[in-house]
């Protein structure tokens, strides 16, 4: 389990939060999190973890079974309408009116949140989006990324301090999705907070704060995505040999090595945390053993790796979370 | 605690565009098929029949066809309004939005009871063109339109909200309120009935509405206006309540 959230700045606190439909099935299991005011929480989980229920939870589109949700201060069921108008929400599905004007479906979203109308406000959000020029357009005739970005502009059209974004990247080419993240960083320095789910694991590894994964209903780990990094990223090292090995020379079995590419690749795994990572001996001791290698590089695992190391694994969450606490 | 009236004004706007839009359905083609009605049976065959307690047969069905369009209308705008939402997943914004159920009510319902008042106004300004007619309690009368819009448009809703498809969406309208309101007293009086029948006619709902109504034109009724005006609260106080365990319980609508 992840450890007890104590962060004072918290603006989104999820206490035993559980979801257990009508047909017995659980969607969420006791889930504890708090969201930093500010930051850029990533909620990674594989398919029918919870991601979304635990966001339509928040939003106010599901009840829970159990458990409460504040949202700086405001209980989402109790004290929905001020907890509500903090939030914006960018669903996962292409949910548009499809006869209406972009124009007037942000005016739309304004004024349902209860805001007065703020056409200059809107026309900013419009041109960040670039959507500008398409404010007259019905949206049915825009491609399925505009809608994707009308989705953004109507989610920020109410000026929320607290943007949830549910799996933006879903069916979005290259081009929108870096004008998307690169909005989502603009926000954050103007003090938003965002909270994603994401299946492209390097988009959180590349925009996230902290890290939350998720999987069967169960947060099973909560961590800062650098600190993660560090404690669950492995680096290798990977020689090129001139001439292939058919297996490792008995000298070498104590090493931590893989035969790989035919046997003409090398590759030793290491702890980056460990002061002496033994490559040099172990340099020696292939050079010991007439062994000659024409190139050598090193790399470092990356976040989706370590996500599903964790998610096939839960006891190495444990650990770490446990490390941390 | 203040009322979220941006949030009102929001969905009410939204609703009189979508009317709008879709004009030639919305407002066309009911006025078009009462005027047929007047033309066929206040005009053509009207002219052949006697009158109905001194008042001319096409003068006498004038309340009655109102009516007719005035309950279709308000069931289909208001079933529609919050239906469409559901079915194309728009009304996710709607749930998490710091809206109440009585604000999202007065939004749509507003929007719907307006669309079906106008109508019904039109229609009867359309009547005059076939038929002549009078209106001996014109308070009366538009109080008893904006009641029954607003009631049937609570009614439809409740339609809206439980359909899941859009052949729910129209079988209580053509199913229920179509026939009722054809053996509501539309066409004839009740009292022209045998006495077995008129008992029957009496657990028809559509016969109070149609009665206060014609009553407000004519000074005569089958039954007494004050029990027209009491069921016609009654039944919306009713829709008030199922609309609210709706949105308490989150009936087909939160998961």
């Amino acid at each position: 389990m992840p450890s007890a959230p104590s962060a004072s700045d918290a603006i989104v606190s999820i206490r035993r939060l559980g979801k257990t439909y009508a047909d017995g099935f659980v969607a969420l299991k006791q889930v504890d999190l708090d969201i930093r005011r500010g930051e850029i929480f990533a909620l990674l989980g594989p398919n029918g973890a919870g991601k979304t229920t635990l966001i339509s939870i928040v939003c106010g589109m599901a009840k829970s079974s159990e458990g409460t949700v504040l949202v700086d201060g405001h209980d989402t069921v109790r004290d929905y309408r001020a907890a509500r108008s903090l939030i914006g929400l960018v669903p996962q599905e292409l949910h548009t009116d499809s006869f209406e004007t972009v124009w007037a479906t942000i005016k739309f979203s304004r004024g349902l949140f209860g805001k007065p109308p703020n056409d200059a406000y809107l026309e900013k959000v419009l041109r960040d989006l670039s959507l500008w020029d398409k404010r007259e357009n019905k949206i049915l005739t825009l491609s399925g990324g505009m809608k994707r970005r009308v989705l953004i502009a109507k989610a920020l059209s109410h000026e929320p301090s607290i943007l949830f974004l549910d799996e933006p990247s879903a069916g979005v080419d290259v081009e929108l999705r870096h004008d998307m993240w690169r909005m989502v960083r603009a926000l954050r320095e103007a003090g938003t907070t965002i909270i994603l789910t994401t299946h492209y694991i390097e988009e959180a590894e590349d925009m996230a704060d902290r890290i939350g994964i998720i999987t069967r209903g169960e947060l099973i780990l909560v961590e800062d995505k650098a600190v993660l990094m560090r404690k669950l990223g492995k680096k290798q090292l990977t020689l090129t040999l001139k001439t292939a090995l058919t297996r490792l020379p008995e000298a070498l079995s104590a090493w931590p090595l893989e035969l790989a590419g035919d046997g003409l690749h090398l590759v030793y795994t290491f702890d980056t945390q460990k002061e002496d990572t033994g490559i040099a001996e172990l340099l020696r001791a292939v050079a010991a053993e007439g062994i000659d290698f024409k190139d050598l590089h090193s790399s470092e695992s990356s976040l989706e790796e370590i996500f599903v190391s964790l998610v096939h694994t839960p006891q190495v969450a444990q650990g770490v979370q446990g490390a941390s606490a | 605690m203040s009322l979220n009236t941006h949030g009102i004004r929001a969905i009410y706007r939204f609703e009189i565009a979508r009317t709008l839009r879709t004009i030639t359905q919305s407002i066309i083609a009911p006025v078009l098929t009462t005027s047929l009605y007047f033309i066929v049976f206040g005009t053509a065959i009207g002219s052949r029949m006697g009158d109905i307690d001194n008042v001319s047969y096409g003068a006498f069905i004038i309340p009655g066809l109102v009516m007719l369009s005035l309950l279709n209308e308000s069931i289909s705008n208001a079933s529609f309004g919050i239906y469409m939402p559901k079915w194309s997943g728009t009304i996710y914004e709607l749930l998490s939005a710091p809206v109440s159920w009585f604000e999202v009510l007065l939004g749509y319902v507003g929007a719907a009871a307006t669309k079906s008042v106008l109508l019904g106004l039109l229609i009867l300004g359309t009547a005059r063109l076939f038929v002549p007619y009078h209106i001996e309690h014109p308070v009366w009368m538009l109080g008893f339109l904006v009641l029954t819009a607003v009631t049937f448009s609570l009614f439809g809703f409740i339609i809206g909200l439980w359909a899941d498809n859009f052949q729910k969406l129209q079988v209580v309208p053509m199913l229920i309120v179509t026939p009722l309101t054809f053996l509501g007293g539309a066409f004839y009086s009740i009292s022209m009935l045998p006495p077995l029948w008129q008992t029957l006619s009496l657990f028809n709902p559509v016969v109070y509405l149609i009665s206060g109504f014609r009553w407000s034109f004519y000074g005569q009724a089958d039954v007494h206006i004050a029990v027209s005006t009491g069921m016609t609260l009654g039944f919306m106080l009713v829709c008030l309540a199922v609309i609210w365990w709706i949105f308490r319980t989150g009936y087909r609508l939160r998961r």
